[in-house]
């Protein structure tokens, strides 16, 4: 594997690097929608491993809790995209507000098929 | 500028679009008008009434959704079907098209408007038809441009190959389902092109829809991942794909699983698994673009790559690994068969049975697509030559279509669209550049604009003499394609332009006049009432199967328990009103199988089976007087073969034909066949009917023997005029305790001595 070849002290520069270019880059507006791409990442760990670990039981009440926090993580990972300032040209048609639009409403559906799901 | 033709001048540019725009419409609204009234065939011919087998059952749920609401419908357990067993009717149903049919019943009574709730089921299909003809014309608006569209709008609409799930009267799932298929395609299409979220949770929906109303979901499932897993082979990864493909999926699966039906399967099933690999893999795509944006060094970049391949192989690992652990189910024989045409016929013999089920006979795609097929490869080609994403999509789904059509003839239905919509683009291109009136090779005219305008004026003001919906509309097109004419070759002249125009609308014209005759002659059938000419050309209504079913429905208790086929399960409980061992749901096949073993061994050995499962009437179809060829000794094969799946001891199909390996009926047929219950109902008495003459089977064309078949387990009860239906009675126990055989052959035996006819009306009780 390519990993293992690589010495651990580059690795670390690498991720230093990263974070560094990462704060410098991204705008605050991002930055703030990326903590809540993290909370849900980290939400959807917790459940995953209580399935797994503990218990699957109500396994439409895990699917539902389970699915609600990927669907918003990728419906707040397209606004991500959207609002971007650097994918400008590749969402002509979409505008920020038109984008925040889209997020709410698909969410908003989402979610009603989540609370539906959790019996 | 010189033109082929002259054109009017003078005309604003908002004029032209307005009057394009106004013609648009007129022509979607005359499509949608005729692709409504060419499947009215079926009621004009015969009656508004719901057609063959599956449509029986969805009418008869559809009612109880009408009359007893919702929640009823939901948990609704019907005692009835699958005699004793019952079926849970509400968690093994699709339930999208009765919740359509519910809807609009409930709407129009709203209004005020007591439509018969029949009503409402026999035209679904044809209302949604309209709606299918609107989604392709959206559909193919995003490949081409609007007078594709309405080209393919117009194909779709009359395409036999659609009409054949759709007159009015076929009530069945891909009524509605057709029309949510190429809905959900387009805002699929709409979603990666725009890259919007409102789009693909618009697919999301409709993909539920889709789901909610029929087992060909499947389909989309599959044909969205493999779009984008193409797209992303080839390179063109975008934020768009993702946005799109990530909110389809995020909220399509969610949304499938509140199906009872489908239930957990999409995260359990290996059908939807790639579905599920494809999301993994554009996640971590995506997130492997955002660190490479944020990383110059190349070294970090292949570093990315290999963890990305990495984590791919990872990721499909465990889904092999959770496959092995049974936690993921593997596929299952319905989908096996879609690859291994020979393997339903030896592992499943009841997909195999169905005859919509059998391998495409090519005559069969020309009979439901005519000139469409040879313009679809045409039409392919020209997505090959544009190749953006979309039309990635429609050559794969014209290459997964077509192989689908060819192992089954009721996928068929699935191909026509995409038929459809690239014989438009085909067709459309054609007649873009023959109409075009600019002439090539005049460099010096440089005013693109004005031209454009020109020539859209033109075409728009021909189109009242075309009277094709393609004329009218082909003219954005030329308005966008005018800067090219100079740098490419084109047409001189007005006769060979004439002479394409006038080829390519004489095919479209025998193109309608080939849908109309299919649909009217081939497709229009109910089924339950057959039509057939009396001497002087005047048309004959062959109604046995509903003079039978209102026989039991008038002359048996409601409790009393039929056993037939399972072809007529659902005709018997709803028009009948009769419970049946086994229906069309064909969910269990040893109960099946029950039913085969019963109808293929002697009367000894079915007679404790049918009192076992307390049948009371048996319902055979039999054909051989009139020539109706689907009657069950026709089918009577596959219910050995069921039979022999289960018991492979007791029923052998090698034991059913003549020593020469013939299927026979008359004198040379085996023993076996002969003393089997089915060959005994259809036959009992046959020879009687003519009257000494040498009996005929003009299904088999054979000779029947002299000496018919005799019954001791069952009484005839009922035999519909042109003996299509025949119902048994099942006799009680003997009250002496003999069995009946002896019982029979000892009343038989005194009453000789007296009269020989008292006995034979005694048996018609």
């Amino acid at each position: 594997m390519a990993k293992s070849t690589s010495s651990s002290p580059a690795q670390t520069t690498v991720v230093q690097t990263l974070w560094k270019a990462y704060n410098d880059q991204t705008p605050d507006r991002l930055k703030f929608v990326d903590a809540f791409l993290f909370f849900l990442m980290l939400s959807g760990v917790v459940q995953f491993a209580y399935c797994v670990l503990v218990t699957n039981f109500p396994f439409n009440a895990f699917l539902a809790g389970f699915s609600s926090t990927v669907g918003q993580f990728v419906l707040t990972a397209s606004l991500r995209s959207q609002v971007n300032p650097e994918n400008k040209d590749e969402f002509k048609e979409v505008s920020p507000e038109r984008a925040f639009a889209d997020y709410v409403l698909g969410s908003i559906v989402l979610h009603f098929f989540v609370f539906n799901f959790l019996g | 500028m010189s033109t082929a033709y002259p054109l009017p001048s003078g005309l604003s540019p908002a004029t032209v679009t307005n009057t394009a725009s106004l013609i648009r419409i007129v022509t979607l609204a005359l499509i949608s008008g005729a692709a409504i009234a060419s499947r009215l065939f079926a009621v004009i011919n015969f009656e508004s009434i719901i057609h063959e087998f599956d449509p029986w059952f969805n009418f008869r749920a559809t009612k109880v959704l009408a009359s007893q609401g919702f929640y009823e419908f939901w948990n609704w357990f019907d005692p009835t079907a699958w005699y004793p067993l019952g079926r849970v009717v509400g968690g093994t149903i699709y339930p999208g098209l009765m919740a359509t049919s519910g809807v609009i019943y409930n709407i129009l009574h709203a209004l005020n408007l007591p439509v018969d709730i029949r009503n409402i089921c026999v035209l679904l299909a044809p209302g949604f038809s309209a709606l299918t003809a609107w989604a392709t014309y959206m559909f193919t608006k995003e490949l081409k441009d609007e007078s594709a569209g309405l080209l393919a709008a117009a194909f779709i609409g009359i395409a036999p190959g659609y009409i054949s799930r759709s007159v009015a009267g076929s009530y069945d799932n891909e009524a509605i389902a057709i029309f949510l298929l190429m809905f959900t395609f387009y805002c699929w299409i709409k979603a990666l092109k725009q890259g919007s979220a409102f789009f693909g949770m618009l697919a999301g929906v409709f993909y539920f829809y889709m789901v909610a109303a029929w087992g060909g979901y499947a389909f989309i499932t599959n044909m969205i991942p493999l779009h984008a897993l193409t797209l992303i082979l080839m390179g063109r990864f975008t934020s768009r794909l993702y946005v799109g493909y990530s909110s389809w999926y995020a909220i399509g699966t969610l949304a499938s699983m509140q199906v009872p039906f489908v239930g957990f399967q999409p995260v359990k099933t290996s059908e939807h698994m790639a579905a599920l690999g494809v999301f993994g893999l554009l996640q971590i795509i995506a997130f492997a673009q955002l660190v490479r944006s944020h990383l110059s060094s190349k070294q970090f970049q292949n570093l990315l790559f290999v963890a990305v391949i990495g984590s791919g192989i990872l990721g499909s690992l465990a889904i092999v690994g959770l496959t092995y652990k049974g936690w993921i189910a593997p596929w299952t024989g319905r989908f096996y068969s879609l690859w291994d045409t020979g393997y339903a016929k030896k592992y499943i013999p009841i997909i195999a049975s169905v005859s919509e089920h059998q391998p495409t006979a090519w005559p069969s795609f020309f009979m439901d697509l005519q000139l469409l097929m040879f313009l679809f490869p045409a039409g392919v080609f020209l997505c090959f030559k544009q190749l953006r994403d979309e039309h990635v999509f429609v050559i794969i789904y014209a290459v997964v279509g077509s192989y689908f059509a060819g192992v089954m003839v009721r996928l068929m239905l699935t191909l026509t669209p995409v038929v459809c919509v690239s014989a438009a683009v085909a067709l459309s291109t054609l007649l873009d550049t023959y109409i075009d009136p600019v002439e090539p090779l005049v460099p010096e005219e440089a005013a693109p604009p004005a031209s454009g305008d020109d020539s859209t004026t033109t075409s728009a003001s021909g189109s009242k003499k075309a009277k094709k919906p393609a004329a009218g509309p082909s003219e954005p097109t030329t308005a966008q394609s005018t800067p090219k004419p100079r740098s490419r070759p084109g047409i001189f002249g007005l006769d060979a332009r004439l002479v394409v125009i006038f080829n390519a609308f004489g095919m479209l014209s025998f193109f309608v006049f080939h849908c109309t005759w299919v649909t009217s002659n081939a497709y229009s059938s109910p089924s339950v009432v057959l039509a057939s000419a009396n001497p002087d050309g005047s048309q004959h209504i062959i109604d046995d199967f509903r003079e039978a079913y209102y026989w039991l429905r008038q002359n048996t208790p409601e409790t009393s328990v039929v056993m037939s086929w399972w072809d007529y399960g659902y005709q018997i409980a709803g028009m009948a009103d009769r419970p049946t061992l086994v229906d069309n749901n064909t969910w269990n096949n040893t109960h099946i199988a029950t039913v085969g073993k019963a109808m293929s061994s002697t009367e000894e050995v079915a007679y404790p089976i049918l009192r076992k499962h307390d049948v009371d009437y048996v319902l055979v179809i039999f054909g051989g007087l009139i020539g109706y060829s689907g009657d069950d000794i026709n089918k009577f094969l596959w219910m050995v073969r069921i039979a022999q799946g289960v018991w492979p001891d007791e029923i052998q199909e090698p034991n059913y034909f003549t020593p020469h390996g013939e299927y026979r009926v008359d004198d040379q047929a085996s023993t076996t066949m002969k003393n089997s219950l089915m060959y005994k109902m259809s036959y009992y008495r046959f020879a009687e009917l003519f009257g000494g003459g040498q009996a005929m089977d003009r299904v088999r064309n054979q000779a029947m023997p002299k000496q018919g078949p005799t019954l001791d387990y069952l009484d005839e009860a009922f035999t519909s005029e042109n003996w299509i239906v025949r119902i048994f009675q099942v006799k009680k126990e003997d009250l002496l305790g003999r069995d009946l055989k002896s019982a029979n052959a000892f009343s038989q035996g005194k009453k000789r001595k007296r009269s020989k006819p008292t006995t034979r009306r005694r048996a018609m009780v």
